[in-house]
């Protein structure tokens, strides 16, 4: 059965700078289902975000399920200091993009 | 009771904390829920000015990406309510970066405007927090180890030497002895966001822990709140026993989920907030909707630090810049981009030599500009490109000449099947532009002090009439 995808089910998807070296990712959920189901589906694993943005898990430097926020946040290791040249998203708040259409299976 | 407020102080000591802007300058304070906030008992008015996000530039180059008529605007908005209200206001970070030339930036703006409004003299005190590169180059030269943040390497002689200015990251300290000298303003260097805000809270005998917190949820104003609407103004009350968090905006709420999830905004990890002394543990923190718009929490615990270890930013200067931009609709172009670029590459290196210094980066907007290579999607990139060349160089006149080459012979590039031969880009200026000189973070490491206030000296001032 087709899922829905991760923007659809989550309140909020967002990246941004944590300090010079990181970028940290949030997912937030408006309900503990929701919080639940994409937690054991596994498409926001750890593994799955190291799939996804095609990265070695040693880039992932703190992956944490946040409940008091129902929250999924993982923080992943720039290659280089935000504002560097050639970097183009100093705020780090556009890397989020490619989270918005996973797909979550139903059940 | 004042209209904003939901509840009336929640206890017979409590300390009320003002938030008007997340970062003060970058984006004007919007005077609706600020005028509400000044009218719900503040016992301070405290607000951020800095940030690491706005890049290695304004440090380096010693400057603000702030504009200075913001600057003046935000420091108005909050004097002219503080002296009013007669209670503190504290700014810290000033002016972006927080470096001494920014801190006294603001320190001549508030004599401005004290003296534009004849306000009654008071007293202004503020700090600095640059650390040279000497003292710093000294202290490693006697053993003292300058460590890594974030997985990286203690700081070499080297980089050291390629960085151009240094701000040490000052804790509640500077701002706990400006309060005991009398200050009824305070403008601060590079500070922890969450110390401008504990401060006076810490000096006042309320818990570490709570004041800390308070101050991580407040640093950024109605970011704590919801539906989403920056710069607003937030007030935080701390007791003994918990913190609460209010939203000053008529529209907004702070909810478990904002607060909650603002807790972990702009951090690697949401247990943990780390200053200069210690860091708060927040993993058993409760949260609880207290009244329709204010969240109240309890349980984090203050870690006091084994070593005083204080954090340093660098920023150095890589060269000079210009930057030109041009478009792609061939799709046998777009297919074969990195060719394209590799020529434009090579023609700039058979011009120019290698080892002369200059560099040539290539963003392609439409396929993987803002992730690179975490895109996944790179392999299919739109049916229109556009790619911002920028050239950086010792000299502007290399960095002029390197752009110019590296944007032209784009035009140029010799793709063996293309059919267009009128030329392999569309030009939106056929010139190059001056862009502001490329920096980058040459320090984000701490470095152990013995004393508190050893890197922040602090003055006290008269302004006003």
């Amino acid at each position: 059965m087709p899922g829905r995808s991760l923007s659809e089910i989550a309140k909020t998807i967002r990246s941004k700078n944590a300090g010079v070296d990181h970028i940290t990712f949030d997912v937030i959920f408006a309900d503990r289902a929701a919080y639940e189901r994409v937690r054991e589906s596994g498409v926001l694993s750890r593994a799955a975000v190291c799939r996804l943005f095609g990265i070695d898990d040693d880039r992932i430097t703190d992956y944490v399920e946040f409940d008091p926020a129902l929250a999924i946040k993982f923080t992943i290791r720039r290659t280089r200091p935000s504002g560097s040249p050639g970097d183009a998203d100093i705020f780090g708040s556009q890397h989020h993009g490619p989270l918005l259409g996973i797909e979550v299976p139903d059940e | 009771m004042p209209v904003s407020i939901q509840h009336r102080r929640s206890a017979e000591s409590s300390l009320r904390l003002l938030c008007p802007n997340g970062h003060l300058g970058f984006a004007p304070i919007k005077p609706g829920s600020f005028a509400i906030g000044c009218a719900a008992e503040p016992d301070a008015i405290c607000a951020d000015s800095g940030s690491c996000d706005v890049g290695p530039g304004p440090l380096g180059a010693d400057n603000s990406s702030s504009p200075r008529q913001w600057q003046m605007q935000d420091l108005e908005t909050m004097l002219l309510a503080a002296r009013r209200l007669a209670v503190p206001m504290i700014i810290g970070s000033a002016g972006d970066t927080g470096s001494n030339s920014r801190v006294d930036l603001f320190v001549a703006m508030i004599r401005e405007i004290a003296a534009k409004h004849r306000l009654p003299e008071f007293r202004l005190g503020y700090f600095h927090s640059e650390i040279t590169k000497e003292d710093l180059r000294r202290r490693m030269l006697a053993g003292d180890t300058v460590e890594g943040l974030d997985g990286r390497a203690p700081l070499d002689l080297v980089t050291l030497e390629a960085t151009d200015r240094i701000v040490a990251v000052a804790g509640v300290h500077p701002y706990i002895e400006l309060l005991d000298k009398g200050a009824d303003v305070i403008i601060g260097g590079r500070s922890s966001d969450c110390a401008i805000f504990a401060a006076p809270a810490i000096r006042r005998g309320f818990p570490p822990a709570l004041a800390y917190f308070a101050g991580k949820l407040l640093e950024c104003a109605s970011f704590c709140a919801e539906p989403y609407a920056a710069k607003e103004s937030v007030l935080g009350e701390i007791t003994m026993d918990d913190v609460k968090v209010t939203a000053m905006l008529p529209e907004q709420r702070c909810t478990i989920a904002s607060v909650a999830g603002h807790a972990m905004y702009e951090r690697a990890n949401p247990f943990h907030e780390h200053f200069l002394g210690g860091h708060i543990e927040m993993r058993d923190c409760r949260y609880e909707q207290y009244d329709e718009r204010t969240v109240r929490i309890t349980g984090p615990r203050y870690v006091p630090a084994g070593e005083l270890r204080v954090k340093l930013e660098g920023a150095g200067k890589i060269g000079e810049r210009y930057v030109g931009i041009v478009g792609v609709r061939d799709p046998y172009t777009i297919a074969h981009l990195e060719e394209v670029i590799a020529w434009a590459r090579g023609q700039a290196e058979e011009q120019l030599g290698s080892g002369s210094g200059w560099e040539l980066h290539y963003t392609v907007y439409g396929r993987d500009a803002i992730l690179g290579a975490m895109e996944p999607q790179r392999h299919k990139p739109a049916h229109e490109l556009g790619i911002v060349v920028q050239a950086i160089a010792p000299t502007r006149e290399l960095a002029e000449e390197a752009c110019m080459i590296g944007t032209r012979q784009l035009f140029y590039a010799r793709l063996p099947e293309v059919k267009g031969t009128a030329g392999g880009i569309a030009f939106l200026l056929d010139e190059v532009m001056p862009a502001s000189p490329a920096y980058r973070w040459t320090i984000n490491h701490t470095l152990r002090i013995d004393d508190p206030l050893e890197l922040f000296p602090t003055f006290v001032t008269e302004a006003g009439v």
